[in-house]
């Protein structure tokens, strides 16, 4: 068959040099974490450096099996591997072998791996082969809730084996579906619904409420920008607020004042949206459903944080916000973290120089942190370079996964570039301070075989979608 | 492209947003924000203190009296402690279950990261035992200090002790941290910058449980700790412990002092203590024994006991008798023995008497002649007595004579205003003060200024500052100790009150040492609270002299029952090395003397 010659010509071999790169520069940083005089030599196989050069041995095997594999297979057997993998994510919490308190890795002779790791490829050939099948529209009901099914089954198991970072991967996919036709206003209320979640924990009530009458009669004008209707809905929340306020100091109730705005702003909107009845006119519905979503929403972040959330996570959150510090319970890992990163300065360190990594302040230093390692002995020129690193790989998946004929590909390529997206913007963002301590690891950077080899699986399949992007594919 | 593909930039912008925002960040971070290698640098240097070891002291001769010795602390730094074995841990350190725990809890108190001490100076024999153990303590380790060791078990309140500094210590001197030590007494706390040296500091790098991870920079920030100076002290050590010795179960006080430099060849103050006791983790226990002993060892009766200088003081008031003109070589004055007024005589001489008669006899009233004779010369008793108490003051009474010892008493000389302010005014002249003619009354003098007293006989009329360090290693001793101190009285009025006092060794005591003729002076303190204390003073050999010492025992009576024999013996062991056999009876006697009882039956009228 004439195919398979063409399959080497037609790897795409930028993103094969910068996957490579990434996991020697990942190895390199490793050693640097953890080298001790005891231990100098990188191929030591009783440290953890060592063992990374035969973890990335054994994801070169893979990387070739994956190439070798008929490009049709993944399009035939994507719902057979999702299946086995939901089963395995199944199975796992009763089979499984237990570590650090969650059983969620199964053991094969030497080898430990987390099927919650490969579901991710899983999902995402699922996901491309339901998306691309015949006449799909994503906007029936069927398919928005089939795509649902496919991306939460698997975060649901992972959720029940305590695995909230890897469930939270899952939500990358919301990325694929927008390029896929999901309407822009679920990114923005997603944006909303994230900021608000914010604002919820960390702002006071009464500043809160402000905020949201702010924000609602801020869009009001935008999207109507008629200044007489403006006052006119301006006075009717004045005048239903104002009511409120005033009930409170005549009644002198054991509620808040911000309770009684918002008591107010709420009676405000259902005028409004009376109004909007009357007239027709969609924008103040519009208004409305955010207005009061928005107040819903809110004090459902607060009863849920305060209900549902475990302690550990609902401190790492409180830390992340600046509610409260303190740098040695549950923010001491990004303190130490971003002391790590930040002595770095300019130029780092130097090679093996890091003291804050290597002598254990931060901890998870080779794997969920090996970007302090990065930012203590490189500095900001090394941190700037492995980002823009990331972005150009990201990019370049962008760019393979549009090139791509099938939609299958693109659809795949769209996950791959938005699960490894996800882990960079959280893993990084955690060393810094900007996300919550979340454990997932840096793609190809993180120690581990369970990690690099799903990654590598991950990527493989679509370097190898691609190097096929010229034939057709039977979907 | 469809408008879906369009789609693309939008994801790609979040992309690029993302990191764009990370960027930033990182460059506050890393390069606007200087705070994070603070706190870097904080988290992994330690500053280990080097403590110096602190100067040895050697008597004059080149003999070592004071050195050092290895003691260990065991540090905890709390928050790395594991599960131990208590019981064990109890059972090498040798202490009990709640000095532990409460010594845990004193360290958790100060930091639970920073090590503490937990026990102090553990002694080398103590340590190798806990030594081998140690590893099964997680979170325990030890800090190498230096501990006084002393070559002799004398010369306690000379050579003084160290102890650990106090709060105010490190408010008067940023040097100072807590737990450090500090010369608190004698040469110890003279001494103390000479000796201590300069603490060094070795930065280390330690990691997150503070374990040590090698130096910094290779120690090219580290300062090595400076030995502190050696000193060589004036003691002869043979000297010091042959007092001591002849001191034993007898409580008062010797200094002895070379009188043509002020060095101190000896000073001790019975009971005294062995030094050693104020070192180690012992020290607490026996300073309090100490304090609460009825016959005070703590207290150096040499520096800060104050005498009446009763009849030693005599040779002064006639020398300053002679150098006035008050008195001289042809003077006679008539003796009446017990019916003198108004001061009788206590003994039994020819008469009338002469400068050297009243010597040898301590003739009261003669002296008293002497004192009124000098006094009246001049036109106002005011005048005449300002003459006799600028002597006095020239003799160094009333002031420290040396500089050296911190807790020196000055003694006490009387002035004319003292008596203007006593007498309110009213008239009084030298009958009024007549006490002071036989050395009692007003005048008080410390055993050191007492031989101070005898050197300034023995150099006919001069001193120096009495001083303890002859050398301090690379370093220079106070200027002070060679500036040579005249009293103003003129060498040729020594003669006949030397022949007087040769003539009380040799005739009256028979105390004559072999093949030294000496000069000395009896003296009788008078005690309220028990039998009189006894005193001598003495210098030798008369025609060139190289000792001058006094004697002072407490309950002993009369300067001459075991003052003067004590002096003899030591000015015999001073210059000959060795005690005559046929003087070995005097030294038995001597020694064995039980004198602490001041209602001393065998004594007592």
């Amino acid at each position: 068959m004439p195919r398979r010659n063409n399959i080497l010509a037609n790897i795409d071999w930028l993103t094969v040099g910068l996957y490579l790169l990434m996991l020697f520069l990942g190895w390199f940083n490793i050693y640097a974490a953890l080298y001790s005089d005891e231990h100098q030599s990188i191929f030591d196989i009783t440290q953890q450096y060592g063992k990374q050069l035969m973890w990335i041995g054994a994801a070169f095997v893979l990387a070739l099996i994956i190439m070798l594999l008929e490009v049709n297979f993944y399009v035939f057997f994507s719902y057979i591997i999702y299946g086995v993998f939901i089963v395995l994510l199944l199975l796992v919490p009763f089979i499984g072998k237990e570590i650090n308190g969650a059983r969620s890795w199964y053991e094969i002779g030497p080898i430990l791996f987390q099927p919650s790791e490969f579901t991710k490829s899983a999902t995402a050939l699922a996901l491309a082969r339901y998306m691309s099948t015949h006449g799909f529209k994503l906007q029936t009901p069927k398919s928005l809730l089939t795509v649902a099914a496919i991306i939460l089954g698997p975060v649901v198991l992972i959720l029940l084996q305590n695995d909230t970072g890897s469930a939270l991967v899952y939500f990358s996919f919301v990325l694929v579906l927008y390029r896929e036709g999901l309407s822009g206003v679920v990114l923005f209320f997603g944006t909303l619904v994230a900021l608000l979640f914010v604002l919820a924990l960390v702002l006071a009530n009464l500043t809160l409420a402000l905020i949201i009458v702010g924000v609602a009669l801020l869009m009001y004008l935008i999207f109507n920008p008629k200044l007489k209707q403006f006052l006119n809905v301006s006075i009717i929340y004045a005048l239903s607020i104002g009511f409120f306020v005033l009930l409170n100091f005549v009644i002198n109730t054991s509620y808040e004042l911000a309770q009684f705005i918002l008591a107010g702003a709420v009676v405000g909107s259902f005028i409004v949206l009376y109004q909007s009845v009357r007239n027709k006119f969609s924008n103040y519905t519009k208004i409305a459903i955010v207005f009061i979503g928005s107040i819903l929403f809110t004090i459902s972040v607060d009863y849920g944080f305060e209900n549902f959330l475990e302690s550990h996570h609902k401190a790492r959150i409180n830390e992340l916000l600046g509610i409260e510090s303190n740098p040695q319970g549950a923010g001491y890992h990004v303190n130490q973290s971003k002391i790590a990163i930040g002595s770095g300065g300019m130029w780092g360190k130097g090679y093996l120089e890091g003291t804050q990594t290597k002598f254990d302040f931060v901890p998870e230093q080779s794997t969920d942190f090996i970007f302090c390692t990065v930012g203590e002995e490189w500095g900001f020129a090394g941190t700037l370079t492995i980002i823009l690193l990331f972005l150009f790989f990201f990019m370049r998946l962008i760019w393979l996964a549009e090139r791509q004929r099938s939609t299958f590909s693109r659809i795949y390529g769209y996950s791959v570039a938005a699960i490894l997206f996800f882990h960079f913007m959280v893993n990084i963002g955690m060393t810094i301070g900007m996300m919550p301590v979340i454990g997932i690891p840096l793609p190809f950077f993180s120690y581990g075989g369970s990690s690099l080899w799903s990654f590598t699986i991950l990527l493989f399949i679509f370097i190898r979608l691609d190097a096929s992007r010229l034939e057709k594919l039977s979907d | 492209m469809n408008n879906l593909s369009k789609r693309s930039y939008i994801v790609a912008a979040i992309f690029v947003v993302v990191g764009l925002i990370y960027i930033i960040n990182l460059f506050r971070l890393q390069v606007m924000d200087s705070d994070y290698k603070q706190s870097a640098t904080n988290q992994v240097l330690r500053e280990v203190v080097q403590y110096p070891a602190r100067g040895l002291v050697y008597d004059r001769n080149g003999e070592l009296l004071v050195y050092n010795s290895t003691a260990y602390d065991l540090m905890i730094t709390p928050r790395e402690v594991g599960e131990f074995d208590t019981l064990l841990l109890c059972d090498l350190l040798d202490i009990t279950r709640p000095v532990l725990d409460e010594g845990i809890a004193k360290a958790k108190k100060y930091s639970s990261y920073k090590p503490s001490v937990l026990i102090k100076q553990i002694s080398p024999e103590h340590f190798a035992l806990l030594q081998e153990q140690l590893y099964k303590f997680k979170g325990f380790h030890s800090q190498t200090r230096t501990l006084r060791e002393y070559s002799h078990p004398v010369a306690a309140h000379v050579l003084g002790y160290v102890g650990e500094v106090n709060a105010s210590d490190i408010k008067r001197d940023d040097y100072y941290k807590s737990g450090d030590y500090i010369g608190q007494s004698g040469v110890e706390r003279t001494y103390e910058k000479q000796l201590r040296g300069v603490k060094g500091v070795k930065k280390i790098m330690v990691d997150v449980h503070n374990r040590n991870q090698g130096s910094y920079l290779n120690g090219a920030e580290d300062k090595p700790a400076e030995i502190g100076k050696n000193l060589m002290s004036t003691i002869d050590i043979d000297l010091q412990l042959y007092a001591e010795e002849l001191f034993q179960n007898k409580k008062g006080a010797v200094v002895a002092i070379e009188p043509k430099t002020g060095e101190i060849l000896a000073m001790l103050s019975a009971p005294s203590y062995d030094p050693g006791l104020l070192v180690g983790r012992v020290r607490g226990k026996n300073f309090s024994q100490l304090q609460n002993d009825t016959l005070m060892p703590l207290f150096d009766r040499a520096l800060q006991a104050r005498y009446p200088p009763g009849s030693t003081f005599k040779p002064f008031n006639i020398l300053i008798g002679l150098q006035e003109g008050a008195i001289n070589n042809a003077t006679r004055i008539v003796c009446n023995g017990t019916a003198s007024s108004p001061i009788k005589c206590t003994h039994n001489h020819i008469s009338p008497a002469s400068v050297i008669d009243a010597v040898r006899e301590s003739c009261n009233p003669f002296l008293w002649n002497t004192f009124r004779n000098t006094i009246n010369k001049y036109p106002t008793t005011a005048v005449g007595f300002h003459v006799w108490s600028e002597y006095v003051k020239r003799f160094g009474l009333g002031q420290k004579v040396s500089i050296e010892f911190y807790n020196e008493n000055p003694g006490l000389r009387p002035t004319v205003e003292y008596y203007n302010r006593v007498h309110k005014g009213d008239w009084w002249q030298a009958i009024t003060v007549r006490s002071l003619a036989i050395g009692q009354g007003e005048l008080g003098t410390t055993p050191l200024q007492m031989a101070n007293l005898a050197a300034i006989l023995a150099n006919r009329g001069y001193y120096y500052q009495p001083h303890i360090i002859k050398e301090v290693e690379n370093d220079t001793v106070q200027s002070s100790f060679s500036v040579k101190h005249e009293t103003g009285i003129d060498a040729q009025y020594f003669e006949p009150v030397f022949e007087g006092m040769r003539q009380v060794t040799i005739a009256r005591l028979n105390r004559n040492v072999h093949g030294i003729s000496y000069c000395g002076k009896t003296g009788t303190i008078e005690n309220n609270q028990g039998i009189d204390h006894g005193a001598y003073m003495a210098f030798a050999p008369a025609d060139d002299p190289k000792i001058a010492l006094c004697v002072y025992v407490e309950h002993s009576k009369w300067g001459a029952s075991y003052a003067a024999p004590i002096a003899s013996l030591l000015i015999e062991k001073y210059l000959n090395d060795s005690i005559a056999d046929n003087r070995l009876i005097y030294e038995k006697q001597m020694m064995e003397a039980v004198l602490t009882d001041p209602h001393n039956p065998e004594l007592a009228d």
